[in-house]
């Protein structure tokens, strides 16, 4: 019981630190106001669709800009759609580049391109990293048996 | 022996030096001076020719020079020196040669000695023939050597003979040998004789010092010549009264009597003569050397800069004797400075002009920016605020007790004035940031300042007259942008009767001539603003407006609106400030009567938006006329049949004849409506209509005919929406309703739209309908192409308890439209394949038209359409991620109701679900 506890403050501290730091906005907890026993993984399976469909997205993005000539429609489409998807799950950070990314691409400016997709892809893979391991001490916090506190 | 053997060794040694030493070339000397062989540079002296003349000297004067000049002398001194070093070299040589002469000699006289030893009879031959030595008296160095080795030499030494001694034959023998010695002795002193005549012969023919120096002196002149041949320089020598003494000139323009002996002052005239002589006395007083530029504007030159170089000349005794003096023209090279200056000054104005813009450049960006910051800002404070008043609103018609009426008066109040003040920000930022477009719809002025009248009597708490003049030359019908011109009616009303407390307030309407005069059709855009890129941006839309709505028979009229009210007038001193933003006439008037001060600012902008101008005049305590004027288009009555502006048309169905051409209008306190156009409103009004509006009973919208009904959905879209809710008797439809009454007329396009739009939804559709389609769950219908968002979508409709279809993109939005009837439509705006704003511009085609022509021209071929219901529009919900108002805008333009932001949160779900469906 002791251990459930020190798991779910650390939880409480851990997601508290991803709201401080700006890596999730309101959004998340809106998500996690939809999961509900009836729908027990919900978050996990959005995130887990917001994984691959950013994959994909960032892999389209490398190629594009990696071509001779650049279609800048369509490494805007790109963005767009990782902004939005990105907005969607409250990823906040990675919404943010994609703001400024989008501003490049309508400047076509390669270079302001080329540095935007290197920070979405970083800021991708933290947030990838933190949500996992937020999903890994909800895990945790689960078999220990213990609920999970939610989050205001 | 060994004596002998000795004087071999060094005989040896001095042949070893007389050959290394001997120069075959006595002149060789020469060649430590630098100079070379006379020969040779004399050579290629005579083939140059001199040109002598350029010279002209006072040769006695050089002659006094060289000798007494400091410089001279020490020039002298200097040749001199050189003689004498190659002199002392000759002599130096002769010595050496004397020198072997008289070793030579020695070793002779040692032989005789030898010989006289032997035979001392003899010996006073050797005595006679000292005299003869080479060196001869004058060189008293050499004498001793001799003397010395005469020491060393005498001792006995025998010639060796075969012969017996002292026999006849010996003798005989001995004296031919010494003969022949003798002889051979003879023989080379006569040689060394010889030599030595020849080599003094050789000295005597060596020139005196002065020929040489002279010579040099020659050689020297040429090369000068040589060198200075084309130079453009010009040197002189003038003596301490500055006369000339001496000068040269490349170029003479001058005879010699024209300038030797006289000064600067006295050959030339004109610029920079002066300044010279000056130069020179001063360098000439000051003893220091120097360089001056000096511009000549001389007849003789015209204008030419000679850099000037001028010393002091000291004579032996250090006393100034003159100076001299070297010049060369530099004119081209000054010029070309100058230039160069030139340049670099206009490139340094040129790089000070280039940041400055630069920085207003990025000033003005940094603007724009704030400014559309503040734009998306005030939208997205808009929204919620709009949710806590309308739901205060809504509390307000609930059972309260005294005081909670009391407090929810004052929050209604509150949040009205603070989405009011929003509300101009967003119009003035859009104004501003030139993302404002405005419509060209036909309207009719009359019954817009009827409106306006009415619903500002609505509002009403004073005594006050309302009243409307409209002038019978004004058109019937015009051409304009009518919510704006509705909006700055309404906000100078306002403003009018809050500074009003008795009398009246009048808008007075007339047809004026064109201002500009030309009879341009055009109208003229009135630059007053700073923003004069954003007016002239306007006049393009408005053209392009107009483009898009060919109409044929055009005319412009101007039109004159004179707010007139009996109020407390404005200070003269207040007037300047009047129209800029969050002014008012004075710090006293804000605390006193409120407001943002952004109307007067928002209202000029309009008007100017507009092209026209917007000006005031007024006097303190007797009233303030707010005139402005718009240039309008005017159609033909003959083509307004086909207008389908909804406000037209509602005009147009309502008004009788006699309604339409009346021009006078008055609002009474009590009496409210207009006393001679719509007598039967008076009926209509509620008694207690100057309450707000929201304590509109049910009953008394319901006792309104359709008409009117219709008509203030035109006119006043809140108030008609709040009649629609009561109309429908449910709370959440008055949710939608989102905007609060408030005196000014809220007149974005899209809310007015929405409102309007609601409001004909909800007149075709009856109260059976209504229960009929609670009944039954929504079909709703969510295009969105991002699995992400359909996911979180599709879990928030299950919270709210609905289901929906999702489809991917545009096309397949079409399809599924054609397939099946939805109640609502979630349209996301970019998306792969088809944007939502096509699929809605052809779901709104085929609604209007019944057919799916337009969706067959886009690519979608069309389904079994279930049954098409005219006059039925699915609402269709914009779902964008660009929060700019644009977008906005761009959505309305393409037939979608309302827009909610991304991401969606499961409130605006649910504010969107209750606003449209149920």
């Amino acid at each position: 019981m002791d251990a459930v506890s020190q798991l779910q403050r650390q939880f409480v501290e851990y997601t508290t630190s991803l709201y401080r730091e700006g890596y999730l906005d309101d959004q998340f907890t809106q998500l996690q106001k939809l999961q509900d026993e009836s729908n027990p993984d919900f978050v996990v399976e959005v995130v887990t669709l917001f994984f691959e469909d950013s994959e994909k997205l960032l892999n389209n993005l490398t190629t594009a800009l990696q071509q001779e000539n650049i279609d800048y429609k369509q490494v805007d489409a790109h963005v767009h759609q990782f902004k939005g998807s990105s907005s969607s799950i409250g990823a906040q950070r990675v919404k943010n580049v994609c703001v400024v990314f989008r501003n490049y691409c309508d400047e076509k400016n390669l270079d302001g391109c080329v540095l935007c997709l290197q920070q979405a892809k970083n800021e991708y893979i933290l947030i990838r990293n933190k949500l996992e391991a937020l999903f890994n001490l909800e895990q945790q916090i689960l078999q220990a048996g213990g609920s999970v506190p939610m989050m205001a | 022996m060994v004596h002998e053997m000795e004087d071999d060794h060094v005989e040896d040694m001095e042949v070893e030096v007389l050959s290394s030493m001997w120069p075959e070339d006595i002149d060789e000397a020469g060649k430590r001076f630098n100079l070379e062989k006379p020969g040779l540079h004399e050579d290629m002296l005579e083939d140059l020719a001199f040109v002598e003349e350029p010279s002209i000297v006072d040769f006695k004067r050089l002659v006094e020079l060289t000798s007494y000049s400091e410089k001279g002398s020490s020039q002298l001194a200097y040749l001199v020196k050189n003689w004498e070093y190659k002199q002392e070299n000759a002599v130096r040589l002769l010595r050496e040669e004397l020198e072997n002469l008289s070793k030579q000699q020695h070793e002779v006289q040692l032989k005789k000695l030898e010989i006289f030893e032997e035979h001392r009879f003899e010996e006073s031959y050797v005595g006679d023939k000292r005299p003869v030595s080479v060196l001869g008296e004058g060189y008293e160095i050499f004498q001793d050597v001799p003397k010395k080795r005469n020491d060393f030499v005498v001792q006995d030494k025998r010639v060796e003979i075969d012969a017996e001694y002292d026999t006849v034959i010996y003798w005989k023998q001995k004296a031919l040998h010494l003969g022949k010695l003798l002889e051979e002795s003879v023989q080379r002193e006569h040689i060394l004789l010889e030599k030595l005549e020849e080599s003094i012969e050789n000295l005597e023919k060596q020139s005196s010092p002065v020929e040489e120096l002279s010579q040099i002196l020659k050689r020297a002149d040429n090369f000068l010549h040589f060198v200075l041949q084309n130079a453009p320089v010009v040197i002189g020598h003038q003596d301490n009264e500055l006369r000339y003494r001496f000068i040269y000139n490349h170029f003479p323009s001058l005879r010699e009597e024209d300038i030797i002996g006289k000064t600067d002052v006295e050959i030339f005239k004109g610029g920079g003569v002066k300044e010279s002589q000056d130069f020179k006395r001063e360098v000439l007083e000051r003893g220091i050397p120097g360089k001056r530029e000096i511009t000549f504007e001389t007849e003789l030159f015209g204008a030419k800069t000679f850099l000037i170089y001028v010393e002091p000349v000291f004579s032996k005794d250090g006393e100034k004797i003159g100076v001299n003096y070297m010049g060369m023209e530099i004119t081209d090279q000054v010029k070309k400075r100058e230039k160069m200056a030139k340049l670099r000054e206009e490139i340094a104005v040129q790089k000070a002009k280039e940041k400055e813009l630069n920085k207003t450049i990025h000033i003005t960006e940094e603007t724009m920016r704030a400014k559309q910051m503040l734009a998306t800002m005030s939208h997205e404070i808009r929204s919620p605020l709009s949710g806590v008043v309308s739901m205060a609103e809504i509390l307000s018609t609930t059972k309260l007790d005294k005081d909670q009426k009391q407090l929810l008066g004052v929050m209604l109040s509150s949040g009205d004035l603070v989405l009011q003040l929003i509300n101009d920000i967003l119009d003035l930022s859009k104004v501003e940031s030139g993302v404002m477009k405005l419509e060209a719809t036909k309207f009719r002025p009359r019954e817009v300042i009827k409106h306006v009248l009415q619903t500002a009597a609505a509002s009403l708490k004073k005594m006050l007259i309302l009243e409307g003049h409209v002038a019978d030359d004004v058109p019937l019908e015009i051409i304009g942008d009518v919510l704006r011109i509705r909006q700055i009616l309404t906000n100078l009303i306002s403003n009018a009767i809050k500074f009003t407390h008795q009398g009246k307030v009048q808008i007075n309407l007339y047809v004026i001539p064109d201002p500009n005069s030309e009879g341009k059709q055009e109208p003229k855009i009135n630059t007053n603003t700073d923003d004069s890129s954003i007016s002239s941006k306007t006049d393009l839309q408005l053209n392009g407006n107009e483009e898009n709505e060919p109409q044929l028979h055009e005319t412009v009229v101007w039109i004159r609106c004179d707010v007139k009210d009996t109020g407390i007038g404005i200070p003269e001193t207040a007037l300047p400030n009047l129209f800029k933003k969050y002014m008012q006439a004075g710090a006293d008037t804000a605390r006193k009567y409120g407001g943002t001060g952004l109307g007067l600012a928002i209202c000029k902008q309009l008007v100017e938006l507009m092209g026209g101008h917007l000006t005031v005049s007024s006097k303190e305590h007797c009233g303030s006329t707010f005139t402005f004027i718009l240039p309008h288009k005017v159609s033909h009555p003959c083509d307004g049949s086909d207008d389908t502006d909804e406000f037209g048309d509602m005009a147009g169905n309502e008004s009788s004849d006699d309604d339409i051409t009346c021009g006078f209008f008055q609002f009474q306190p009590h009496t409210l409506g207009s006393v001679f156009s719509s007598k039967d409103r008076i009926s209509v009004f509620p008694e207690d209509l100057y309450s707000i509006s929201s304590k509109v009973t049910h009953k008394e919208i319901n006792s309104m005919d359709d008409d009117s009904s219709c008509f203030d959905t035109s006119s006043e879209p809140e108030s008609s929406s709040k009649c629609n809710s009561e109309n429908e008797n449910t709370n959440s439809t008055a949710v939608a309703s989102c905007s609060p009454s408030s005196k000014e007329d809220h007149v974005e396009t899209w809310e007015a739209r929405k409102d309007s739009n609601r409001s004909s939804e909800c007149s075709s559709s009856g109260n059976r309908e209504e229960v009929a389609r609670s009944a039954r769950k929504p079909k709703i219908l969510l295009v969105e192409d991002q699995m992400v968002n359909v996911m979180v979508a599709r879990r928030m409709m299950k919270q709210l308890n609905q289901d929906m279809d999702v489809v991917g993109n545009g096309a397949e939005a079409v399809r599924a439209v054609q397939s099946c009837t939805y109640d609502l439509i979630l349209m996301d705006v970019c998306m792969p394949v088809m944007d939502g704003l096509q699929a809605t511009r052809l779901i709104r085609s085929y609604e209007t038209t019944g057919n799916w022509d337009e969706a067959t021209k886009a690519g979608v071929d069309p389904h079994d359409s279930p049954s098409y219901e005219p006059g039925k529009r699915v609402p269709i919900i914009a779902m964008t991620a660009n929060a700019m108002s644009e977008s906005a805008e761009e959505c309305f333009e393409n037939g979608m109701d309302s827009f909610i932001t991304k991401p969606v949160t499961l409130q605006k779900l649910k504010q969107c679900l209750e606003q449209y469906v149920e």
